[in-house]
């Protein structure tokens, strides 16, 4: 056998001969015993000694500790000291409603190309101002120049430094108010400037796992003291790169580069329910993004292909690139499988691909080629498992 | 007899059939594993090919012939247990056994000594 699989994340990292680059959290990963992979350009911790199936349920159940450090934290500051500004610029490249958004919130949105492709997905918070944009990590150096191209030069970019550390679970509200009480009020997808251990931090309340919990961006010479500081609580175990992918899976949560990218618009993506309304047809400000004609139009025609649940009916995991077909034998394959394993908390395989329209209704039975086989899925409602959101 | 390839398997020789499984070294680079697909009984193997599927939450891994010979039976309780091949991979957790076209090709493989060394 191969074990040169067994290290395998997806999105496959860039191969580059640049050594990779260190997350503030570097050496203490390495104290915890992780396996470290590259990703994305950096030294990320795959798994820590418990494994990915038990830091996986781990964070279901009580809490896990990420670094997502690599992830792009970008600023952008109107010299003016108006956030608004900021606000309108960024509604030229992101179908989403950034000028109705509060301050103190965030919201999920994209980058979308002149086509209507998916350039990155990325979270925006509304700061006074400022705005604070989370790219990911794959994108980050594409995104940054991208709104250094399209955004008036009046208002400054900066790829901020900081560490990016997630707390998410059910446990996580509970063991972040012991360190900072007022993170307790806070509601899903709200954005705090927080002091923790002393250290000035913005925390989302948000996460990339279903459950409830927080992104927390700590200055980098911080982070390791806030993390140790967390994972000194009995409820927080630290959770690799693994399990954050089988997380996001059964929360039926897109990964760029893989169930999302140039090549898919939002709507096909059945990502159409992030487009505020007030940029849909008919709102207040429509269109005006990148590729809007086209994202719009397809809101109202409808998809030709969408992307959707697969349960396999079998035990046998269906990844990422298998070719989906209308039936058991024959045919043309009629789309793929874009992110597909084990889901821990299912105790069953699960997985995410596009299909035409007319297979897309839940029930519909499919099939995917696994090493000469076509093994059976069932179309399923996302997310596998229920959101843990902290909505009220 | 003992021995081990350097794609991480291990075969012990009874007679002229030999059990074959995945090293501790392998099942620990993989992890948690969650789906063990075996050759069937009567199936003819030639050394190299893809005879078994391991797959962990993260990754599928194909496991190779070790040798040439014949599947004579497989291991259903690794199946219904797939982790079970990570926690006891050169006990219990055996995958399929083999009779082998030529027993004495066992000499041209790794013994544990061997082995320990390869997989450092």
């Amino acid at each position: 056998m191969s074990l040169q699989a067994a290290g395998a994340v997806s999105p496959v990292a860039p191969v580059s001969a640049d050594p990779l680059a260190q997350t503030p959290l570097h050496a203490l990963h390495l104290r915890l015993g992780a396996k470290m992979v590259p990703f994305a350009g950096y030294a990320m911790p795959l798994q820590y000694p418990a494994g990915l199936l038990k830091e996986h349920l781990h964070t279901r159940a009580a809490a896990g500790l990420f670094d997502v450090s690599h992830m792009g934290q970008i600023a952008l500051t109107p010299r003016s000291g108006d956030g608004a500004e900021a606000a309108r610029a960024l509604e030229a490249l992101i179908p989403i409603d950034i000028l109705g958004l509060p301050e103190g919130r965030q919201r999920y949105g994209f980058l979308t190309d002149e086509a209507g492709g998916i350039l990155d997905d990325l979270m925006v918070a509304r700061l006074p101002g400022r705005l604070h944009v989370v790219v990911n990590a794959a994108n980050k150096a594409a995104g940054f120049a991208r709104f250094r191209a399209h955004l008036p030069d009046d208002i400054d970019m900066t790829l901020v430094p900081d560490a990016l550390i997630a707390l998410q679970g059910p446990k996580a509200a509970e063991v972040l108010a012991r360190l900072a009480p007022e993170t307790e009020a806070m509601r899903f997808m709200d954005v705090r400037a927080v002091a923790i251990l002393g250290a000035p931090c913005l925390v989302s309340r948000s996460g990339y796992t279903g459950e409830d919990g927080f992104e927390i961006s700590v200055p980098a010479e911080h982070a390791e003291a806030v993390a140790e500081a967390l994972l000194a609580e009995a409820e927080v175990l630290p959770v690799g790169l693994g399990a954050r992918d089988s997380l996001r899976l059964e929360a039926g949560l897109p990964l760029h580069g893989a169930d999302i990218d140039p090549g898919t618009n939002p709507v096909e993506a059945s990502l159409a329910w992030a487009i505020s309304p007030a940029r849909r047809r008919g709102g207040t400000r429509e269109g005006g993004f990148p590729g809007a004609e086209k994202i719009l139009s397809a809101m109202e025609a409808g998809p030709s292909r969408r992307r959707v649940g697969l349960r396999p009916e079998g035990r046998a995991p269906v990844r990422a690139e298998a070719p989906l077909f209308a039936a058991e034998a024959g045919g043309e394959p009629v789309g793929r499988v874009t992110s597909g394993g084990f889901g821990p908390s299912v105790g069953a395989p699960v997985a995410m691909g596009f299909l035409p329209a007319a297979l897309t209704a839940p029930g519909t039975r499919v099939f995917a080629e696994v090493r000469g086989q076509r093994l059976p899925l069932v179309v399923s409602p996302l997310p596998f498992v229920p959101a843990g959101f902290k909505r009220g | 007899m003992l021995r081990f390839t350097d794609e991480h398997e291990w075969l012990r020789l009874d007679g002229d059939v030999a059990t074959v499984g995945i090293t501790a070294h392998a099942a620990e680079q993989l992890g948690d594993l969650v789906f063990v697909e075996l050759p069937k009984v009567g199936a003819k193997l030639t050394k190299g090919e893809a005879a078994a599927v391991v797959e962990s939450v993260k990754a599928a891994s194909d496991v190779y012939a070790p040798l040439s010979g014949e599947v004579t039976e497989v291991n259903e309780a690794a199946v219904a247990d797939p982790a079970s091949v990570g926690t006891d991979p050169q006990g219990g957790g055996w995958l399929y056994r083999l009779k082998l076209d030529d027993p004495s090709a066992m000499d041209e493989l790794m013994d544990e000594a061997a082995y320990a060394a390869f997989a450092k």
